[in-house]
Formats: C-alpha cells, sequence, structure tokens
C-alpha cells in the first residue's frame, strides 16, 4: 500500500509536460485573416458574453457565422462564457466585440492555457486517476504506471495544450460516463455521457456501445421486472439532463433547429483537409467528392459504418459486460472515424481514449495504435509548429509503455487476446501458429515507416506537382493501419468472451 | 538469472535518463537569463579572437570569468555551432538569439548532461544492496538515481535559467565515484580538472586535500585510528602533486607564457561585488542583514537612531548590489573569509583526526560547501546544489542523514524560486518542485519506514510552512498595496525563511559529523 505516494508524482508528471507543451505555438498563430482553432475559442467568448443567447447560433450583423460561427453543442458555449467571465475579470480587451477579433498577446495565450489546464485539472485527470484505481486483478504498481502511461498519451496534450482545443472536457466527461456505467451507477455515468454529447457532438461516435451496453443490462435484470424500471430511469434522465442543457434554445422551435444545421453541416462535404479515413485515402484513386451527389455520399457513408460497428453491437447488447463495452467502444469509434461523414482528423482522439482504457489488457496493440494515431495528426501538428514537442512527447509515451508494460516480451497469443481466433482458426488450418510473428514483424516495419515518413516530411520538399504528397502519404499510411485494427477489435469482441467458458474445457 | 536482474537493471535507468531528457527537451522554450547571453558571448570570444585576447576582452559587459578549460569547452562547442549559426559567433551581435542559436545552446546542455547520467550511474554501483527490498521503487539504487537525475535544482538551474553544471557536478560525482572504488588518482585527477573547469568548486577543495593526504598518502594507521607517520607514502604523495601540478600547467600554462596570469585571475576573482547577490542567497548573512534591518526600524521607533545617518540603500535592499548596514558593523571580505574558515575548520579537523573511509570524506566535501555556502562572500543562491547533489548519496544510507537531506534539499530548491520570476514558468516551478519534494520525502520515508520518523514536529510544520509562503509571496502580494511601496518583501521573506532551514540543516549536519562515534573502526577492531 505503500506505494500509493507515485500517483501523485505521476499525475504531476503528466501535469509538467502538459504545461511545457503548453508553451510552443498555437494553431493559427500570427496568421490573419482567419487564425485558428485558438481564435475560435476566443471568438466564441467573445460572442456568448457580448450577445444575448438568442443570437449565439444565428447569423447577424455581431454574429458572422462564416468568421468560426459556433458550431458546438451549448455546453460548449456556456463554457465558453464562464471563461469570457474571467477574461473580462482580467482584460476587457480580450473580448471586446468586434475590436478583440485576432487578439493576441503572451498574457492572453498564458490565459488560454490556463483555461485548458484548469478544465483538464477539473474533468480529465480525475476521471483518469479513479479508472486506474478501479481497475481489477492489477497490482498497485501496475494502476500507477498504467495511469503514467495514459497521462503521457501524446495526442490528447499536442491537441489540447499545442493546437488547442478543450477535447479533455468532452473526453472527461466521456470517461466519467464509462466510469459510471462499468460501477454500476448507471443513473450518473448516463448523465455523465450526456454531458459530454452536449459537449462536443463527435461524442456521438461512442453513444451506440452506451446504449447498447444500458439496453443489455436492462434486457439481462428482465424487461417485465427491474429492467422496465431501470430503462425508465434511464430514459428520463437523458431526457431531463438534455432539456437541462437546451433550455435557453427549447423557447422557439428555429432555435433548436438552428442549432442542429450548426452542429451537423452536411454542405461542408465527405471530410475536411486530409483526414486518415476511407473517404480520403480513397480520394486518391477516385475523386468521389466531385462525383457523386451529397445526398448519396451521405447514405453511403452511413450504411459503411453502420454495417461495420453492427455486430460488436449486436454482440454487447446480447452479453453486457464492462470489458465487452470497452473494446465496442473502441471499435465502433474507429468505425465512426473511418466512415462516418464529415470526420476530422483531431477525431481520432475519440478512439484514443477507449484504447487508452484497454491499455492494460492487450499493451502492446494498445501502444501501437496510440502511436499510429498521434502519426495521423502529424501533417496537422506540423501546421501548428509543433514538430518539437510531438517527436519528445511521443518518444516520452513509447518509453513508458515499453518499460511498464515490457510490450515487446507480450506477443503471446495470449497476450493479444487472439488464443481463441487462433484455435478455432486452426481447426481448418492446423498450421496457423504465426500470427503473433507476424504482427510482431507489422509492427517494426509500421514503425520504421513512421519514423522515415516523418524524417521525409519534416526535410524534403514535395514536387511542386503535388504539393500536398507527405501529407496524403501519412493519411493512406494510418487508414491501412485504422483498417487493420478495426479488424482486429473486432475479432477480439467476436471471438474472445464468447468462448472464455469453451477455453477451460480446451484446457 | 543475475544476467537477468541486470539487464531489467539497466532498463529502469535508462528509462530513467531518457524520461528527464525529454523533459529537458520540452523546457526548450521557457524563458532563459541573462547567462545565456554570457555562454553566447563567451562563444563568440573563443572562436573569433586569439588566446590571448580571451581574458582582455569587453565589448560585453559579460566578460570570461570562468578558468581556461571552460573557455576552450566554448571554444570546442563553438566549432558545432557555426554549422547551426554563424553570427551567434560574433562578439559584436550583443544579445543575439536566433532560434537556431537558442536550439544549439539548450542542446549542448543536454548534450553535456550524458557525463551526469555517467556519474550517477558509477555513483550508483557503490550503493549497497544489502537491505534492499525487491520491490524495484523501494531500492536504494532506483531512489538515488531519481534524486539525482530528476533533481529540482539542476532542471530549472541548467534547463530554464541557463548554465552548464550537469557535466560540472557529472564531473564531481564521478570523482567522489572513484574515490568510492580506490581508484583515488583517477578521483583527484577528476577533481583538479574540474576545478579549472569553474573554481567555485575551490570549496570543497581542502576535503579533498585533507582526504587524499590522510587516507592515500598514509598507507596505514595505528590500532586506535590515529596517524601512523612511517607509512607516509613518497610516490603516492609526488603523483598526486603530479597529475595536480600537470592539469594546472595545461590549463594555465598557455597564459603564463603569455604573462597574462594576473588579468586572469583578476577575471577569476572579482571582489568588487558586494556582500550579497542582489537576491539574498538564503545564508549566514541573509539573517545578519535581515537582523539589521529589524534593529533599525526598532531603533527609528524608538529614536534611538538618526534617521539622516541611516545609508538610504539599506531601505531599498534588494535593488541595490552594494549593502551598507545601519546598526550592525559592515561586513568585509576578508571577514567572510576567516568566517568560512573557522567554520570549515573542525569538519577538516574530523577528517584528519577521525578517518572514516570515503564516507567521511563525502560528509567533509558537504559540510565544506555549505560552510563556504553559510558564511561566502557573494554567494549565488544556485551554489546550493553544491552540497545538495552530494548530499543525495548519503540520504539513502542513514536515516538520520535522509532527515538533514530533506530539510536541506526543500527549503534549498525552494529558495531558488526567485530564479524564475515570470508568469509562464510559475506553474512549471510549482509541479517541478512538488514532483521533487513528494517524492524524495515519500521514498525515502519508505525506505526507513522501519526506523524512526524523518522529521519531528518542528521541522514538518517549517517545511510545511513553505506552501503558505509560496502563495503569500506570488499569489497574494502582487495584488495588494504594498506592491509598488515594498517590492522587496517576497525576496526578503523567502531568503530569510530558507536560510533559518539551511543554517539548521547546517548545524544538524555538523552535530551529527562531531558526534558521530568511530564506528567503522571499532567494527574492524
Amino acid at each position: 500500500m505503500e506505494k500509493w505516494y507515485l500517483m501523485p508524482v505521476v499525475v504531476l508528471i503528466g501535469l509538467t509536460v502538459r504545461w511545457t507543451v503548453s508553451l510552443n505555438s498555437y494553431s493559427g498563430a500570427g496568421k490573419p485573416p482567419m487564425f485558428g482553432d485558438y481564435e475560435a475559442q476566443r471568438h466564441w467568448q467573445e460572442i456568448t458574453f457580448n450577445l444575448p443567447v438568442k443570437q449565439w447560433y444565428f447569423n447577424t450583423s455581431d454574429n458572422n457565422l462564416q468568421y468560426w460561427g459556433l458550431d458546438y453543442p451549448p455546453l460548449t458555449a456556456y463554457h465558453s462564457l464562464l471563461c469570457a467571465y474571467m477574461a473580462k475579470f482580467i482584460n476587457p480587451d480580450w473580448i471586446a466585440l468586434h475590436t478583440s477579433r485576432g487578439y493576441e498577446s503572451q498574457a492572453h495565450k498564458l490565459f488560454m492555457r490556463t483555461t485548458v489546464f484548469i478544465a483538464d485539472l477539473l474533468i480529465y485527470i480525475p476521471a483518469l486517476i479513479l479508472y486506474c484505481c478501479c481497475l481489477k486483478e492489477t497490482s498497485t504498481k501496475r494502476k500507477i504506471t498504467n495511469a503514467l502511461c495514459i497521462l503521457l498519451y501524446p495526442g490528447l496534450i499536442l491537441i489540447d495544450y499545442g493546437h488547442f482545443q478543450y477535447n479533455s472536457v468532452s473526453l472527461g466527461f466521456a470517461l466519467w460516463g464509462i466510469l459510471g456505467v462499468s460501477c454500476d451507477w448507471d443513473l450518473l455515468g448516463s448523465l455523465a455521457f450526456c454531458l459530454a454529447i452536449n459537449y462536443k457532438q463527435m461524442e456521438l461516435y461512442h453513444s451506440l456501445p452506451f446504449f447498447c451496453f444500458l439496453l443489455g443490462k436492462c434486457f439481462k435484470k428482465g424487461l417485465k421486472g427491474k429492467g422496465f424500471v431501470l430503462l425508465i430511469k434511464l430514459a428520463c434522465t437523458v431526457v431531463a439532463s438534455f432539456i437541462v442543457c437546451w433550455l435557453p434554445f427549447f423557447a422557439e422551435r428555429e432555435q433548436t433547429l438552428q442549432v442542429l444545421r450548426r452542429l451537423f453541416p452536411v454542405d461542408r462535404g465527405l471530410f475536411e483537409d486530409k483526414v486518415a479515413n476511407i473517404w480520403c485515402s480513397f480520394n486518391v484513386f477516385l475523386k468521389i467528392k466531385d462525383i457523386l451527389p451529397r445526398h448519396i455520399q451521405v447514405i453511403i457513408s452511413f450504411c459503411f459504418t453502420f454495417l461495420s460497428l453492427l455486430p460488436a453491437c449486436i454482440k454487447l447488447t446480447l452479453q453486457p459486460s464492462p470489458k465487452g463495452f470497452r473494446f465496442t467502444l473502441v471499435s465502433c469509434a474507429l468505425s465512426f472515424f473511418l466512415f462516418s461523414f464529415q470526420v476530422h482528423e483531431k477525431s481520432i482522439l475519440l478512439v484514443s481514449l477507449p484504447v487508452c482504457l484497454v491499455l492494460n489488457e492487450i499493451p502492446f496493440i494498445s501502444t501501437w495504435f496510440l502511436l499510429v494515431s498521434t502519426f495521423s495528426m502529424l501533417p496537422l501538428l506540423l501546421k501548428d509548429e509543433l514538430l518539437m514537442p510531438s517527436v519528445v512527447t511521443t518518444m516520452a509515451f513509447f518509453i513508458a509503455c515499453a518499460t511498464s508494460f515490457s510490450i515487446f516480451e507480450k506477443t503471446s497469443e495470449e497476450e493479444l487476446q487472439l488464443k481463441s481466433f487462433s484455435i478455432s482458426v486452426r481447426k481448418c488450418l492446423p498450421y496457423f501458429t504465426f500470427l503473433p510473428r507476424i504482427i510482431q514483424h507489422l509492427f517494426l516495419i509500421s514503425v520504421i515507416a513512421m519514423v522515415l515518413l516523418t524524417l521525409m516530411t519534416v526535410t524534403l520538399d514535395p514536387p511542386q506537382k503535388l504539393p500536398d504528397l507527405f501529407s496524403v502519404v501519412v493519411c493512406f499510411v494510418s487508414c491501412l493501419h485504422f483498417l487493420f485494427f478495426l479488424v482486429y477489435f473486432n475479432i477480439i469482441i467476436m471471438w474472445d468472451f464468447r468462448n472464455g467458458r469453451n477455453q477451460k474445457k480446451i484446457n | 538469472m543475475a544476467a537477468l536482474g541486470n539487464l531489467t537493471g539497466r532498463r529502469w535507468f535508462s528509462a530513467l535518463a531518457l524520461g528527464v531528457t525529454l523533459l529537458k527537451c520540452l523546457l526548450i522554450p521557457t524563458y532563459h537569463s541573462t547567462d545565456f547571453e554570457v555562454h553566447r558571448n563567451w562563444l563568440a570570444i573563443t572562436h573569433s579572437l586569439p588566446i590571448s585576447q580571451w581574458y582582455y576582452e569587453e565589448t560585453s559587459e559579460w566578460t570570461l570569468d570562468y578558468p581556461p578549460f571552460f573557455a576552450w569547452f566554448e571554444y570546442v562547442l563553438s566549432h558545432v555551432a557555426k554549422y547551426f549559426d554563424q553570427e551567434m559567433l560574433n562578439t559584436h551581435n550583443l544579445n543575439y538569439s536566433s532560434s537556431r542559436t537558442l536550439l544549439f545552446q539548450r542542446f549542448s546542455v543536454i548534450f553535456t548532461d550524458a557525463l551526469f547520467v555517467y556519474a550517477v550511474h558509477e555513483c550508483c554501483k557503490w550503493i549497497d544492496g544489502k537491505k534492499a527490498s525487491k520491490e524495484l521503487t523501494e531500492k536504494p539504487k532506483f531512489i538515488l538515481s531519481v534524486l539525482l537525475l530528476w533533481n529540482f535544482g539542476l532542471l530549472i538551474v541548467d534547463h530554464i535559467h541557463f548554465q552548464y553544471n550537469g557535466f560540472l557536478f557529472g564531473l564531481m560525482l564521478l570523482s567522489i565515484a572513484r574515490l568510492f572504488q580506490k581508484r583515488h588518482l583517477e578521483g583527484a585527477f577528476l577533481f583538479a580538472v574540474l576545478l579549472h573547469f569553474k573554481h567555485i568548486y575551490l570549496y570543497v577543495a581542502p576535503a579533498y586535500g585533507v582526504y587524499l593526504l590522510r587516507s592515500y598518502c598514509f598507507t596505514a594507521n595505528k590500532p586506535d585510528g590515529s596517524i601512523r607517520r612511517n607509512s607516509f607514502s613518497f610516490v603516492r604523495f609526488i603523483s598526486l602533486g603530479l597529475i595536480v601540478c600537470l592539469v594546472s600547467a595545461l590549463s594555465l600554462g598557455p597564459f603564463l607564457a603569455l604573462n597574462q596570469l594576473p588579468q586572469v585571475f583578476s577575471r577569476l576573482f572579482p571582489f568588487k561585488r558586494g556582500l550579497c547577490h542582489a537576491y539574498w542567497a538564503p545564508n549566514f548573512w541573509a539573517l545578519y542583514n535581515a537582523l539589521d534591518k529589524v534593529l533599525s526600524i526598532i531603533g527609528l521607533q524608538l529614536k534611538l537612531l538618526d534617521p539622516k545617518k541611516i545609508p538610504k540603500a539599506s531601505m531599498t535592499s534588494g535593488l541595490v548590489q552594494q549593502f551598507q548596514h545601519a546598526v550592525l558593523p559592515s561586513v568585509t571580505p576578508l571577514a567572510t573569509l576567516i568566517c568560512t574558515l573557522i567554520a570549515i575548520l573542525p569538519s577538516i579537523f574530523c577528517l584528519w583526526f577521525k578517518p572514516q573511509g570515503p564516507r567521511g570524506f563525502l560528509r567533509c566535501l558537504i559540510l565544506c560547501a555549505l560552510s563556504s555556502f553559510m558564511f561566502g562572500w557573494h554567494v549565488h543562491e544556485k551554489a546550493i546544489l553544491l552540497a545538495v547533489l552530494p548530499m543525495s548519496l548519503l540520504s539513502v544510507g542513514k536515516a538520520g542523514d535522509a532527515s538533514i537531506f530533506l530539510i536541506l534539499t526543500t527549503t534549498g530548491h525552494y529558495s531558488l524560486f526567485p530564479l524564475l520570476f515570470t508568469a509562464p514558468e510559475l506553474p512549471i516551478k510549482i509541479l517541478l518542485m512538488l514532483l521533487f519534494t513528494i517524492y524524495s520525502i515519500s521514498s525515502l520515508k519508505t525506505l526507513f519506514r522501519k526506523e524512526k520518523p524523518l522529521f519531528n514536529w518542528m521541522e514538518t510544520s517549517y517545511l510545511l510552512g513553505l506552501g503558505p509562503l509560496e502563495v503569500c509571496c506570488e499569489f497574494i502580494f502582487p495584488f495588494t498595496s504594498w506592491k509598488l511601496k515594498y517590492p522587496f518583501i517576497p525576496l526578503l521573506l523567502t531568503s530569510v525563511y530558507c536560510a533559518v532551514g539551511i543554517t539548521y540543516a547546517w548545524f544538524k549536519l555538523y552535530i551529527s559529523v562531531l558526534t558521530d562515534p568511530l564506528v567503522l573502526k571499532t567494527k574492524k577492531q
């Protein structure tokens, strides 16, 4: 028990890394006229503070939606308002209507970074620590090293503290939700998850596993008795929390519709910039974006997403278990990221969060995935001049994982949770014993490829005809990885839990 | 099995070392002090001027005032620097700091720290693993390497404030390790080299001199531990002398040939500066100055003093280097020298008459460093590292030493806070300080959990008091109306509060050294 003193040490390391990364540049620093996400957040403070609630989501003379119009759900707006009050207290110039546009100064940067730091400290980190402490069948030391590795995950740190966003808030709420639901505090868990959805609509990537898991729980308790009561309670919680969050916008029908239109901008296209998903990668060969009409694109992407996540969700509904829930979260979020409509490169963080949660169970694959996820954001990070912190934090994360889990020694079929899959394949193909070795080699090749690509992107100038060559290659390579991971996680979900009982018989 | 253990042993050490190196890389964009410009200027001087000009050049106010080896070190660095940015090597480019210059200088510190890492590795070798538990995090080796590699003071002084202490302390630790390994000549050589890199290490030279003379040149003791005069080995003495002379000749020889030695020495020992640094180092003189201030205020209140006679500077101290005492007698450099010598003497006597092997030497070395910190002339607060780092070696050995180490380190590190006064670095220093303090206190408590508690109530409350002090100085005081009237109050409070702790630690260590019975010897008999 005396080892618990290492937990604050680990948290302090995580916080120090976060703050040192925040000393670097942010997106759109000194790049008028549009700047970047940093300016977007500042602009939202300006809008929410100076305009009445009714005008937040509408295009008016004071609120030009073309210039970083608010396109996140109400909780983000409230958070901006809260930050705006603090900004007003320190320096009213930071949020003055119109005149503050593109405001940049060292003091303001410090203020904005502090708001991220505080939000992270209040929401994400406590949830993470609690989660690691609640891990079952693990030693204290393992819990602490697990916390260290998750805290050092570079993707989230770089996007929140480098690029500038508040992902730790939505991911933190989602984590509280996962924690609550896994510990059988279903109502609190669903409340926390509703907050997450109302902070960023992208949290919908996680919503299906939540829904299926809770529904499965209700089924398990019997839909005629306790299960029905639970279902009603859950429904009430969800509806009530949504109503509270949206209260100011329910006054008029037009308000609600306008917010929804802002949240789901169908006309912005299948994908934006360079994303490591199927559509963007496929775009290299065939310009789907231009060939197909918009509504067909929506339908196609919807079908693909739905089909790819269906098996895992059905499985979870029929056999709800916390472990299955975590794996389904990974595969569903990954399906959404790969196939759905209008995906950002930063949305990979939504997949990374559940992968961080299974780091303890399958350290090798999780570490690999988390490295790839950071790599897939390389073009974005380079644009923000975050090369140095990206390389350093990625190396730190890799070293932390490699030392605390000794990942290279844990590539047996059992450690990869592929035992029952291999057994069932061996029934047809008796010589199927080379899977772990193949995965090891793939890992080596992938790491080498990532390092080489990073080096090339940084040092070489792309040919004039193809200015985006490197970022497209980065996205394509990452996309291949993600497809592999999608297959892998689906295999684990479909095989491992069902055969938990059978394994004993076989052994 | 042993080989396997060894392998995992190497892995945690390299993880620790790599981890801290990466943290250092993350600290690159932080604030850097004028020392950054000092070293850039030295790069330019050594690169673009002939040796004869090195100690005469004064275009910049930051003239070369380190011994020749350090100048050569900068010379070597400058030949790498030219591939980064030629402009930084121009002596007239004052305050030049392009992003490439910044990268080069920061990375030069990080790379030279490799020597420090190696030295820590060597030091960890002779830590006895007898009572080590199986748990990695409770092994003295592990704790010691964290305490040294992740040392808060070294991190902020070298990698934020900007200096090259890492590899210098590496040399010192390496020479200590060599003495522990009975490779005395090598240790002496390393220390001689170190002295010609940075002369601040002269403070601990008496410990080296006496130890080598007593325990190396005299090959045997009488049964009661006193010296056996006929065992003096001339060969050893002469080889020691040869090493020291050769190193000195290599360093100072060229300047002797150029007849510039007086100029070099006048640069190395500038006695024109004041008793205390702009910010008082938390030593005896800080207490002395504070007492003087209190007395003068009381005197003014009671009308015992004539306000006209009180020197004006004394009321705005912290802003003016020359501090004139109002009530107590003013202090001269000679007085501080005498005080320092008197403070060092008992520990030296102890080393000579009560030799206890390398451990006794280490204690004497720490006492020398601390005593000169306590009473020295124009001491920098950074000099506390000279005592903190060697003390880490002792701390994992005995509970008593651990308790002294924790008080000394925590107060000493806190006293470094005023070095970083910019807002973006405020969270970094607090986080890193908490990180190091929480780790050192809890790990040493775990290590010595079977013995009596490390702190009594008085020490505990003193250490806890640092928290409110920090809150008052950096969070409350800037918002009060006193900020403009008495801007020096936070600094004064910090240095006086820390001076109390460091004096206490010094006193406690002295007592433990003087009263320590001859444990080792009685065991041998």
